[in-house]
């Protein structure tokens, strides 16, 4: 580890390639200590504010789950149905257990990418280990929460996900704080490491707070017939978001997509990108985004696929909806090919919306407010995400909540 | 005396500044079903929008009388929740918007929706489509159509429900159609008219140039326009017959 921390130690001033440049020295690394405990016996506005990102307090619909506080891991349990099919642990526990580990632990991610990756190291503040074992099917989700209850903390998770050949699940994690936090840091690293005939669906819901800042850097290795898919929501507004996670489709017939679902608001900053890279045959790649900008709202939406062999695939698609002539969209979508026979391929699309739309909805009896509703909700349909339809139906709760308010 | 649904009077609109209607005046009876021909980009598709209120079409003169009330400068929704049901004829594709929540919000009773997919030979999968993406021309047509019956108004207003649908579809809707004008009222955009074949028309009406340039029997308008085409209307107008007498 000594090595990871010298490259951490030579990168903590080094900014990111894209986004706002952060003081990290501005935020407080002094948590409120939490004690272990079930989820249900936290405080009630903890609870709901967890349910808004997916996390539930009963653990019967989720076949394990791990609930941290500030620093604190609070809560982490697999369903005794799952015992031996699955493991879920704190990423410090998990490394004191498995030797292992270290040869998954920044090898998807530099270290010393920027200055979050460093600082993840330098002051790592826990994080979840999730394996699927060999040839099991979580049939039913497994949920994981990096909650923050204090103002103005920086949080810095480290967090792997290990699928093993020929397993399968659907892991929710929700990132989101207490209703008294404004301000704050949340670094979150996590690492993937899909193995052969692997299917990993991986939902994030972020919901942060006008004044937050985070930072998320996440990479994922598909081996061969692995399946990676990676949705991500944000729709409450926050000071400045970065992120541009990587999956490389390194096995045969290897998989990746990317769904991103954005509602910009207020003052936020976002800029969000995904990245396949497609490093063998028969690979295939998809990225899909969804972006809509309301109020000062300023968001980046990037894209970008790379292919690196022939007989790949990937298809990129950027769509953006502005609601205020004072809020910006940039659609970046990018292909590089670096072999014959990749076959690349972007859409992208930034616009109003489409009166022609509101007048046809009004045509059936929507009033011009609810016509506007529909279609901004119909363009954040989580149907994109390819999820099992109770998931979907509850995402889709999720996200009627959330842009109801917005709205 | 017959009390008319539909009175439009004098009425001239403009799309960008540009005249698009001129003088129309058209009466519907209650419970007749009215034609209305005319050759590509005469103005029918206008007049229908203008009946709706898109704000894009800005009436100049005259006003639209509905139910005996001046819809004139009423906002659509509120027109449409009077009683007017439009198919149209290229309905836009909206990514998200489930056909299946548009029929939830206009007929909510889901037994009703069942029964009115069988009819039109729907597979209920249909319903979690987004509306009008990636549809065929007969599911398009098939679409509107359901969403009309969804919305159960009395004057109904169809755009085209002939054009782009194979011959088994077109038994299908016509059948549906014929059925559904019973005891309402419409205005009826064909451009062949083969969908005379299936329902009772009562008048039909010739649009060309932005005016309606003659009102007469739908049969004998059609069979005209099948044997010479639009022109036979040219010459009408430069006989300067304000109605023919067919």
């Amino acid at each position: 580890m000594s090595a990871s921390k010298d490259a951490a130690l030579r990168a903590i001033n080094k900014p990111a390639a894209l986004g706002p440049d952060l003081d990290i020295s501005q935020y407080s690394r002094q948590p409120k200590n939490w004690e272990p405990c079930p989820i249900s016996n936290l405080p009630e506005d903890i609870i709901r504010k967890a349910l808004e990102v997916g996390v539930l307090p009963e653990q019967e619909s989720r076949s394990a789950t791990f609930f941290q506080i500030d620093h604190s891991v609070i809560f982490k349990a697999v369903q005794e149905i799952f015992e031996g099919k699955i493991e879920m642990m704190s990423a410090k526990e998990a490394l004191e257990k498995y030797d292992w580990l270290k040869d998954y632990w920044w090898k998807v991610i530099s270290v010393d990418a920027d200055k979050y990756t460093a600082l993840a190291e330098l002051a790592w503040d826990q994080g979840y280990f999730i394996r699927i074992l060999e040839d099991q099917k979580a049939t039913i989700p497994l949920q994981a929460c990096l909650f923050i209850s204090t103002d103005n903390l920086n949080q810095n998770v480290h967090n792997i996900i290990i699928v093993e050949p020929g397993s399968e699940a659907q892991i929710i994690t929700g990132c989101t704080l207490h209703p008294s936090v404004q301000r704050g840091l949340h670094v979150g690293i996590t690492e993937f490491y899909v193995k052969e005939d692997a299917k990993i669906t991986f939902t994030m819901i972020h919901n942060w707070a006008q004044n937050f800042d985070s930072r998320p850097r996440s990479g994922a290795i598909i081996e061969d017939n692995g399946v990676f898919v990676s949705n991500y929501m944000c729709f409450k507004p926050l000071k400045s978001l970065q992120m541009y996670p990587v999956a490389y489709c390194r096995g045969v017939n290897s998989r990746a997509r990317f769904n991103t679902i954005i509602y910009g608001m207020g003052n936020s900053y976002i800029d969000v990108g995904s990245k396949i890279v497609l490093q063998n045959e028969g690979c295939r790649g998809e990225i899909i985004s969804r972006a809509i900008a309301t109020d000062k709202a300023q968001i980046y939406a990037r894209g970008f696929l790379q292919g690196e062999h022939g007989n790949t695939k990937a298809h990129l698609e950027c769509r953006g909806l502005l609601l205020s002539d004072e809020a910006t969209i940039y659609a970046i979508p990018e292909l590089m090919a670096k072999a014959q026979g990749a076959e690349l391929s972007h859409e992208a699309a930034v616009g109003k919306i489409a009166e022609e739309q509101v007048q046809y909805l009004m045509a059936r009896g929507f009033s011009r407010s609810e016509a506007e509703a529909l279609i901004v909700r119909g363009f954040m349909d989580v149907s994109i995400f390819g999820l099992p339809k109770d998931l979907e139906r509850e995402i889709q709760k999720i996200v009627d909540v959330t842009t109801k308010r917005a709205l | 005396m017959t009390e008319n649904i539909l009175n439009v009077q004098d009425l001239s609109i403009e799309v960008s500044g540009k005249r698009i209607l001129n003088n129309i005046n058209l009466q519907i009876p209650k419970g007749e079903v009215h034609i209305l021909f005319g050759p590509n980009g005469s103005g029918k598709s206008s007049l229908i929008m203008t009946l709706l209120g898109f704000p894009a079409y800005k009436i100049v003169s005259g006003r639209i009388i509905f139910k005996g009330r001046d819809i004139t400068n009423l906002p659509t929704d509120e027109r449409v929740k009077m009683g007017i049901s439009v198919a149209f004829q290229n309905p836009p594709a909206i990514r998200g918007v489930k056909l299946g929540g548009i029929l939830r919000h206009l007929l909510p009773n889901e037994e009703k929706i069942n029964d009115l997919l069988t009819r039109m030979k729907f597979p209920p999968d249909f319903l979690s489509r987004d509306i009008n993406l990636g549809f065929s021309g007969g599911e398009i047509k098939k679409s509107e159509i359901l969403q009309v019956l969804a919305q159960g108004g009395d004057f109904i207003i169809l755009d085209e429900p002939d054009s782009g649908v194979d011959v088994e579809n077109l038994r299908i809707l016509g059948a549906i159609i014929n059925e559904m004008l019973r005891g309402r009222s419409a205005l009826i955009i064909t451009h062949l008219g083969i969908i005379l074949q299936y329902i009772d028309a009562n008048m039909a009406h010739v649009m060309m140039d932005g005016s309606i340039v003659c009102s007469g029997s739908p049969v004998k308008i059609l069979g005209q326009i099948l044997n010479e085409g639009y022109r036979w209307c040219e010459k009408c107008q430069q006989a300067k017959t304000l109605r023919c007498e067919l």
